[in-house]
């Protein structure tokens, strides 16, 4: 599932060449699961919750919006459920906006894969 | 190469234990169990240690030193910070940033010291009744502190990020002035939120915990108080159990401490969920009350220059400018900046997809300025509530009421001001609605359309203060002014839990001194005992 959302969070900020922006994705999903396991064990349980949320067709239409399970959604639809989530007045639907997205872009912007599209050189050598 | 001091100290035969290797339960036994190696328990232990003691620290975190600082940001936050720096306020609308390491946060913060300000002793003492808290009896506690831990004015240029903050406000006719810091031969890197990998931080982590080690100190590390045991109004020990890392389960086997007396230093949501978990007496419902945070908005400027914000000791200059109203009356902030690293600045930045990538690609020339709220001291500010969660794992709950988001308002036009004036290009206040704007006008009109409402604005906080409030009247606070808990004889507690308001400035320094002090009286009363 995070390998459909990746892409949409991170959009024209993942390498162009198809090959290399495939990698990105599996790299982001695997970091993502190890973000996810480091929360406390009530959070990893929510996020736990909303993927089978979004995996229960029932649930993902009443909550998400989503017709298709989120790998057959197309990219547009996956932005607009983000962003009704985004400006939803449910604490539910806004927590988990942003869980989703700022742990796809904290796992991606912690490659050096990353950076150089940012400008950002990396840390000093400090020759030890 | 750089020399490791932990590494070294290891091979010299400091006692240490890894409680989440232990293959059996342990039993231990000391003078003094102290719960935290941060900025409370760093000062105890070395005090206590060096009045003939035998210490037992007790610290969640893993024992990492230098060579393990590689300046990467996921790395350090999984390792060196509360739930992979996410941890977050019951409602989510609050991220937290707390250390969880040997060392605590002044491991992984970014140096900034300030002793107490006069007007919030002046408060405690005119409002709350403190009557030992005055600006006179700390001095020396202060010099000591600023003296152990090379205390002293940035000398270096600041970097551009701070500069802004110092141009702006001088355009502008508002105050500023240069932070003092707590760094030796400091390489003017910009990583310390990563664990300093010069030494240069002059952290519990490099001075009073090898300090108590070398007296003979024992540390247990990735151990996690899960209870003391209390009989009666006395602690009879304190139990651990391993915990490997962020989000594991804790060990089967316990490690069980006996001693005479305990120090409670776990924090700010630590110290109270300790407390809490051991159903500690607290008859009159103080415990985890009038918690506060500092809470903390935050502004992007584009510049015209590159900014580099992630290199550079990364906070040397500040504004008091407005903090300088009554106490009493709408909140005041304080303006600092923060370093920029791709981690953080990905994860804080709002929104998703090109509009992200767009603001990202621009990550050099990012200029970040955030304000802290003070708050505790207005009766619309009267802090948050720590928790237990089923599990028994504490929480905060923390409402954000609307004096405090009048004071974020405020603060999002203060700091896009203050950029504008330093010559930003454009200024994106840290909200899920800001567009971002080209002009002070513009970003004045826009803030003053936001909508402040939790997790709309992000609200951040590295401050956690109170929750075990000191006091002279045991209906209204949980210790005395000596550290020392109102209904139980052998429990102190020295960290940032024992503030009754926020401190309206970052609070090592006052912690640092408060803890001396208090540690100081403990120790004596033992030795004599």
């Amino acid at each position: 599932m995070v390998r459909a959302i990746a892409p949409v969070v991170l959009a024209s900020a993942l390498p162009a060449d198809a090959a290399a922006k495939d990698r990105a994705i599996a790299a982001v999903a695997a970091s993502f699961d190890r973000g996810v396991s480091g929360l406390a064990v009530s959070v990893q349980k929510e996020i736990s919750d909303l993927f089978t949320f979004l995996d229960f067709a029932p649930t993902r239409v009443a909550f998400a919006g989503l017709w298709a399970p989120v790998a057959e959604s197309t990219p547009e639809e996956i932005a607009a459920f983000l962003s009704r989530w985004r400006a939803s007045r449910f604490e539910l639907q806004q927590a988990s906006y942003q869980a989703l997205t700022q742990l796809i872009q904290a796992s991606w912007y912690d490659m050096p894969e990353s950076w150089g599209a940012i400008a950002y050189p990396g840390p000093p050598a400090l020759g030890r | 190469m750089i020399p490791d001091p932990i590494r070294a100290g290891l091979a010299s035969g400091w006692k240490t234990i890894d409680a989440a290797t232990l293959t059996r339960d342990t039993e231990l036994e000391a003078d003094v169990v102290v719960v935290g190696s941060g900025a409370g328990g760093g000062v105890t232990a070395e005090i206590l240690a060096q009045a003939g003691l035998r210490v037992a620290i007790v610290e969640e975190g893993p024992f990492a030193g230098s060579t393990e600082f590689r300046m990467r940001e996921r790395e350090a936050y999984e390792n060196l910070y509360q739930e992979n720096a996410g941890r977050q306020t019951s409602d989510h609308a609050i991220t937290i940033l707390q250390g969880r390491c040997v060392g605590g946060s002044t491991t992984v913060n970014w140096t900034a010291s300030f002793r107490t300000p006069k007007r919030t002793l002046a408060y405690w003492k005119d409002s709350l009744g403190l009557a030992t808290m005055d600006e006179a009896s700390l001095a020396p506690w202060f010099a000591r502190m600023e003296e152990r831990l090379s205390i002293a004015p940035w000398s270096l240029a600041p970097n551009r990020n701070n500069d802004a903050l110092r141009v702006g406000c001088e355009k502008l006719g508002f105050s500023s002035a240069i932070m003092r810091r707590n760094v030796k031969a400091c390489l003017n890197l910009g990583y310390c939120g990563m664990g300093c990998p010069a030494n240069a931080k002059q952290s519990m982590l490099v001075t009073t915990i090898p300090a108590a080690l070398d007296k003979g100190a024992i540390l247990l590390h990735r151990a996690r108080v899960t209870r003391l045991v209390v009989e009666g109004t006395r602690i009879e020990s304190c139990v651990a159990h391993g915990i490997e890392r962020n989000g594991a389960a804790p060990s089967i086997h316990r490690v069980r401490i006996r001693a005479r007396h305990f120090v409670l230093a776990a924090g700010g949501i630590g110290s109270p969920g300790i407390l809490l978990r051991s159903e500690a007496p607290d008859p009159y419902d103080q415990l985890g009350r009038r918690t506060f945070l500092h809470p903390t908005v935050i502004s992007g400027a584009l510049m015209r220059e590159p900014v580099e914000a992630f290199y550079g000791a990364p906070q040397s200059t500040y504004s008091d400018h407005f903090l300088e109203a009554a106490l009493d009356g709408p909140a005041g902030f304080k303006l600092e900046v923060a370093p920029a690293h791709p981690v953080l600045v990905g994860g804080v930045l709002p929104g998703f997809g090109d509009e992200h990538a767009r603001w990202m690609s621009r990550f050099d020339h990012l200029q970040v300025t955030i304000a802290l709220i003070r708050d505790g001291f207005h009766p619309e500010s009267a802090g948050g509530r720590v928790v237990l969660r089923g599990d028994l794992t504490p929480v905060l709950d923390y409402p954000m009421t609307p004096y405090l988001w009048d004071a974020a308002r405020r603060a999002f036009l203060a700091m896009a001001q203050v950029q504008f004036a330093a010559g930003a290009q454009a200024v994106k206040p840290v909200h899920e609605q800001a567009r971002g704007a080209d002009s002070w006008e513009a970003a004045r009109t826009q803030i003053e359309a936001l909508a402040m409402q939790p997790r709309i604005a992000r609200v951040v906080s590295a401050h956690v203060m109170g929750g075990c409030a000191m006091g002279g009247d045991a209906r209204s606070s949980v210790v005395n002014e000596l550290g020392r808990h109102h209904q139980v004889e052998n429990l102190s507690i020295h960290d940032g839990s024992v503030f009754p308001t926020s401190l309206g400035a970052n609070p090592q320094l006052s912690i640092y001194a408060i803890a001396a002090r208090m540690a100081s009286g403990l120790a004596a009363g033992l030795r004599h005992s």
